[in-house]
Order: structure tokens, then C-alpha cells, then sequence
């Protein structure tokens, strides 16, 4: 009893430790999270980048190790995981919604394979019109693509669909 | 040549050339052409760059190497393993433009072929690298087809750009001292094979573009022993020269 309480106390925490770039998202939301670990040590948490080179990545887990050990006062030990590989589909459908409401596009569910269509046809987050381009792959964060929507003339960014 | 060694050196070649066509990359960075093509190259050398990371960590924790800064950082140019393509100065921007085209092509059917590979670290690496290489190539392919398609003078600076680049291109595939015995081990199909795939790769675009493919007849070997132009000494100079002021500081 008292491991899955701890746990749930883990995620509790996890919950409120939001990516610095998208900071209406949480860790887990993202779908960083691939496991979480206690023992006698402390808190084992292993958590994957969105893209390889994020330059985030040390700040978002001292981040981590920071509010699990306030939350839980016990050490917590946070680690990258090289066993899994981040992808858009871990994103929850919460995050999705979230995104769309902070301005940005979220990505479409890919099966495995992001196709073309996916990277270039996407709706306008602020009108919801499909009739956009893609301006440039590439915009203020590695994870996001530069979209501008001829319906409402804004600008836009989108999470970008990787597989 | 022992698999362990040929393994070593397949692994720092392609690192080395991530991390120097990074470096040039963010040559770009302030001084792009417009602001999306300034944010494009300084993306995409974030990019190279954490893939060159990744590989110096293969390094270091499967062959006893050294900590990737002080790898990267530290070598002079007669122990870097890259090609002269990515050594080569930005140039303008066609021949940026025309290098990214060409060298990130290359990279997706060499990291399409090592998702399949037996050696477990490059089948997982390639599995991250593969999708995010998809945005370089759709940058580079919608680049070359709307510059080749927007008038003379357009068309010829990019059959130019193109024409200084091929050999140099060449250069990518130069075949490694013990390759067969990584084709046996089915860990990478060998620099002719990706060359070919390459080459299916490309066409296409260029057809589009109605850019005309050169022969290859000389490819510009070299880097891959040791033999480099002396572009790479200046950049490695420019490079670590803030690392080298105290190679032990915590950044």
C-alpha cells in the first residue's frame, strides 16, 4: 500500500512540472514520462526528450528531481531512457486540447509513418480553417513548424508529427 | 582490421561529419537570407549537432572513448573522420542550400539502413533520427524545386551550386578499410550501397527541378583517413576556442 501510494504521490508531482517551452504542459501530459520507480534509495524517474538535441532537456530534469524531492522529501534520481524513443502519438488528448487553446497546432495521430499530408495540411489553431501552408519546418523550438492560415491571416506554430 | 575497430570508425565518421556540417550549419545563424531560413539552419544545426552528440555517447559507452566535448573539441583536424563536403565554407547561399540538399539525403538512406541494422545502438538512434531527418529533406527538397523553377538566373546559380557540389558529394561514400566485414555482420550495407540508394533518393527532386545530374567521375576523397582541406583546422580552431580557454570548466 504504501508503494502505490508513493506513486500516485510521483505523479501527483510529475503533474505540475511543465515543459519551459510549452509551459501549459506538463511532463506527463507530453508523454515524457516512460517509467517511475521507488525504493529505498528514493525515486527512479526515466524520462525521454520530444526531440534528440532539445536543449531543455537538462533543465526539464533538474526540474523534475527538484519538485519530487520537495513533494516527497525523499532523493530523487532522474535518468534519460535509451530504451525508448519519443513520438507525437504520446501525446494525450488532453495536451492536444491544451495546445490548440495555448495557439498552437498539435500534431494528428500518425500509424508509425508520419506522411506528408500530415506535416503540411494542418487546421489553423485561433479559426479552425484548413486553408493554410506550410510557411517552414521549421520554427522557435525544434518541435514546432511554422504555419501561416490565409483565413485569418495569422501566423501560426505547430507541434510537429514525428514518428 | 577487427569488427570492433571498423565499428569505431564507421561511428566517428558520421559523427564527425554531423557535428562539422553542424557548425557550418550555424554559420547561417543571424545572416540567413530571411528570417525562416535563419531559424531553418539554426534548427537543423541543433539537429546535426545532437546527432553527432548521440554518436560520441555510442563512443564513449561501448568503446571506452572519451567525453563527447572533449572529443569534439579537443582532436585536430588530422584525427577527424569527415568528409571535405561538409568541411568546405558556407560559400553562398546556393551552395549551402545545394550541400544541405545532397548531405541530408545521404544521411536519410544511411540512418533508413542502420533502422534495420544488428547493432542495437544505431537501430535505436535511427529510429529517433529517421522522422526528424524527414523535416530536413522536405526543407531542402521545397527549396531546390521553387529556387530552380524561378528563372535563369536562378536555375543556373543552383545547376552551378550543384555542379561544384557533386564530387564533393562524392566524398560522403568513401568506402571504409574493413567495411565487408560490417556488410557481414548485416550492421550497414556498405557506402556503394547507400550511394546507390542515394542516388534514388535525389533523382526524383531533381528531375522535378530540371536540374541536370553530373557524372560522378572524381569523387573527393580523404576525409575518411585523415586527409582534410585546410578549411577544417580553421573551424575547428573557431569552434573550440572558447572549450579550450579551461577544457575542464562545467558549462
Amino acid at each position: 500500500m504504501q508503494t502505490i501510494t508513493t506513486l500516485q504521490a510521483v505523479y501527483n508531482s510529475l503533474e505540475q512540472v511543465m515543459d519551459p517551452e510549452i509551459p501549459v504542459l506538463s511532463v506527463l501530459e507530453l508523454g515524457m514520462i516512460t517509467d517511475v520507480k521507488v525504493d529505498i534509495e528514493g525515486v527512479h524517474i526515466k524520462m525521454i526528450p520530444t526531440f534528440a538535441a532539445c536543449p531543455a532537456i537538462d533543465i526539464i530534469k533538474e526540474n523534475i528531481k527538484n519538485a519530487v524531492e520537495k513533494d516527497l522529501q525523499m532523493p530523487a534520481f532522474v535518468s534519460v531512457d535509451k530504451e525508448v524513443n519519443w513520438n507525437s502519438n504520446r501525446l494525450t488528448a488532453e495536451a492536444k486540447e491544451k495546445l490548440r487553446d495555448f495557439g498552437i497546432a498539435p500534431p494528428g495521430r500518425h500509424e508509425g509513418d508520419v506522411s506528408m499530408d500530415m506535416l503540411v495540411k494542418v487546421n489553423c489553431p485561433h479559426c479552425g480553417s484548413e486553408n493554410t501552408y506550410l510557411r517552414s519546418p521549421f520554427g522557435s523550438t525544434l518541435c514546432r513548424a511554422l504555419h501561416f492560415c490565409r483565413q485569418c491571416g495569422m501566423m501560426f506554430e505547430q507541434f510537429k508529427p514525428l514518428s | 582490421m577487427q569488427l570492433q575497430e571498423a565499428l569505431q570508425e564507421l561511428i566517428t565518421k558520421m559523427a564527425d561529419d554531423e557535428l562539422v556540417i553542424g557548425h557550418r550549419n550555424s554559420e547561417w545563424t543571424g545572416l540567413g537570407p530571411v528570417m525562416e531560413e535563419d531559424i531553418a539552419f539554426s534548427s537543423m544545426a541543433q539537429d546535426k549537432i545532437g546527432h553527432a552528440l548521440a554518436l560520441y555517447r555510442i563512443l564513449q559507452e561501448h568503446f571506452g572513448g572519451s567525453d563527447p566535448d572533449q572529443f569534439a573539441f579537443l582532436r585536430n583536424a588530422e584525427d577527424f573522420r569527415c568528409c571535405h563536403f561538409v568541411e568546405m565554407p558556407i560559400g553562398s547561399y546556393d551552395f549551402s542550400l545545394m550541400r544541405h540538399f545532397l548531405f541530408d539525403h545521404a544521411e536519410t538512406v544511411r540512418y533508413q539502413a542502420l533502422a534495420q541494422s544488428k547493432y542495437a545502438p544505431f537501430q535505436h538512434l535511427a529510429g529517433k533520427v529517421k522522422g526528424e531527418l524527414k523535416y530536413h529533406t522536405l526543407h531542402a527538397d521545397a527549396w531546390i524545386i521553387q529556387l530552380c523553377t524561378a528563372g535563369k538566373e536562378s536555375r543556373e546559380r543552383m545547376q552551378a551550386a550543384l555542379d561544384t557540389s557533386f564530387q564533393l558529394a562524392g566524398g560522403i561514400f568513401e568506402p571504409g578499410p574493413a567495411e565487408e566485414l560490417l556488410i557481414a555482420e548485416e550492421i550497414y550495407p556498405g557506402e556503394a550501397a547507400l550511394y546507390t540508394q542515394w542516388l534514388g533518393h535525389i533523382s526524383p527532386v531533381m528531375e522535378k527541378a530540371g536540374l541536370v545530374l553530373p557524372e560522378l567521375t572524381a569523387p573527393v576523397y580523404g576525409g575518411r583517413t585523415g586527409k582534410h582541406t585546410p578549411h577544417l583546422q580553421q573551424l575547428l580552431n573557431e569552434m573550440g576556442e572558447v572549450f579550450r580557454l579551461d577544457p575542464e570548466a562545467t558549462w
